[in-house]
């Protein structure tokens, strides 16, 4: 593993029953480094983030996180070493208020960095403020959205993974999301990302991993990206 | 209106046993995913350990506050020994195991307390009764049941409400993967929500006993009951068992007077309209 290096997979294999979700693969994010993680639906983006986060389990390969074995434990020690999720379909809790989902997670994280408190979380999403008395269910799909952020940032991570945050959202309610995940991004905190609008991605991240039929094809940063242009298109369906 | 008076009180205490009872089998359903066939069987434990630490302290109270640590230190032993390896096993594994625990149940209560029905006697200080009106009187000890069980539910909605045990409980109800991916360890809340339905269930076994007194089966017609008040209720949900309980110790008080013939359908009728009117229960959630 890298001195840089904040997270490093190798060779992971992970499956859902007798399907083979993903095949040997390698994925590496830095300290601070924004990674997009891009595929066709099916292709394993979802997954690889779940294994990581130790919610399906890996079979073969190792995985590390800030130097340590992170591969075989439970997703409470992943997520107490450093590590926050924003899953797909946001998963808040309904039967909290906006306050207790933030309350909830709240924690310092690793060496007991406490960059991001109630209060910040409120000036980074104003409308969180002004929703805090109400239930998780009764917030917009958006607003839900910021709560999922929100929240994962209460622990502090070092790393945060994103999966599929502006699917299904207003245009002008996903350019929120998207500058908040660049703010967060320049705060320090290292990001992968999973979701379909290429563009923004390119805006965001500094580096691309493409998966297809859960093996990773391309994995480079923008220029070779864009320079690539024909053969991402094609690998995503676009 | 006396006798209604009557079948009030006697709906109100049955309900209130039959919330300790259910809450645990709620709580465990819905935020362990398990059917717990055995929840009846801390009923029943509860009610002959009544027996046994009342003939010990001489009283049903200093039983209770014995009791009660040491049902839920029974219900974190049976959670780590047999039901922590069912969270992930379809529905029919977990009916299996959890029903040979009550013959196993069954088995050391007849071992240890014989087939006869044992009474356990009320407090001396609450065996009077108070006069409601002229001509009504009424058990001070059924009063004084019907508060504690009171006492315990609103202490249990505190706790769900207002403190961090009942967030983690709220949000372990709604999105249990979420919670463990947020940080805390499942394992942990699982045992202590397992434990505090066991000490609960157990409670309420204790409190009865003065009343209806220690008997085998006892669990298993605890258990049909608190079935019927989960599905009213809506699974997982407090809120829903509490009103469920209610309704349905209402109309068993009410039927055994009103309707004799029928009142051992009325609550399964209870059941069938709430399921046709609100198929998820009262306050349950699609």
């Amino acid at each position: 593993m890298s001195a840089n290096s904040l997270l490093e997979a190798r060779a992971i294999d992970a499956f859902y029953g007798a399907s083979h979700v993903l095949r040997g693969v390698d994925f590496r994010v830095g300290r601070g480094e924004t990674v997009s993680l891009l595929g066709r639906n099916g292709m394993g983006k979802t997954t690889l983030l779940r294994t990581l986060m130790g919610l399906v389990p890996a079979r073969g390969g190792e995985i590390r996180f800030d130097g340590d074995d992170i591969k075989g434990r439970r997703p409470s020690a992943v997520a107490r070493a450093g590590v926050g999720f924003v899953p797909e379909g946001r998963g808040i809790f309904p039967n909290l208020s906006v306050e207790e989902n933030l309350i909830f997670a709240e924690r310092e994280g690793p060496g007991g960095r406490r960059d991001w408190t109630r209060e910040a979380i409120y000036q980074l999403f104003p409308r969180l403020l002004e929703r805090r008395a109400n239930w998780g269910n009764q917030l917009s799909g958006g607003e839900q959205q910021m709560l999922t952020i929100g929240r994962a940032l209460m622990s502090n991570p070092t790393l945060l993974m994103v999966d599929e945050a502006t699917e299904g959202l207003a245009p002008m309610v996903r350019e929120d999301i998207w500058r908040t995940l660049r703010l967060i991004a320049e705060r320090g905190v290292a990001i992968v990302v999973v979701d379909k609008n290429l563009d923004d991605l390119k805006k965001l991240c500094r580096r691309h991993v493409i998966l297809v039929k859960g093996e990773v094809v391309f994995d480079g940063p923008t220029g070779e990206l864009a320079a690539r242009d024909d053969f991402v298109r094609s690998q995503l369906g676009l | 209106m006396s006798l209604i008076l009557v079948q009030i009180l006697n709906g109100l205490q049955y309900g209130l046993l039959l919330f300790l009872a259910a809450s645990g089998l709620t709580l465990v359903f819905g935020i362990l995913g398990v059917i717990n066939l055995a929840h009846g069987s801390f009923y029943m434990i509860g009610a002959y350990m009544a027996l046994t630490l009342t003939s010990y302290t001489g009283d049903i109270f200093l039983a209770l506050a014995a009791g009660i640590p040491l049902a839920f230190l029974i219900g974190m032993a049976i959670e780590w020994l047999f039901v922590r390896h069912l969270y992930k096993r379809d529905h029919l594994q977990q009916v299996l195991l959890t029903f040979a625990l009550i013959l196993v149940f069954n088995e050391a209560q007849q071992s240890i307390w014989g087939n006869y029905p044992k009474s356990i006697p009320m407090p001396s200080y609450l065996s009077s009764s108070i006069s409601l009106t002229p001509e009504l009187g009424y058990s001070v000890y059924r009063l004084a049941l019907m508060a504690i069980c009171v006492g315990l539910a609103l202490l249990m909605m505190f706790v769900i409400q207002k403190t961090r045990v009942g967030r983690l409980i709220r949000a372990a109800e709604s999105n249990p993967e979420m919670v463990e991916a947020l940080g805390f360890d499942s394992r942990v809340l699982f045992r202590v929500v397992f434990a505090a339905g066991a000490a609960l269930a157990a409670a309420a076994g204790m409190l009865a006993a003065p009343v209806e007194s220690a008997y085998p089966g006892i669990g298993e017609r605890v258990l049909i009951i608190s079935f019927v008040v989960v599905v009213i209720g809506g699974i997982g949900s407090i809120r829903g068992a509490f009103l469920g309980s209610l309704l349905i110790g209402l109309a068993d008080a009410f039927g055994k007077v009103f309707v004799p013939k029928f009142s051992s359908v009325l609550i399964y009728a209870l059941m069938a309209l709430v399921l046709v009117l609100r198929p998820n229960g009262l306050f349950g959630r699609s």
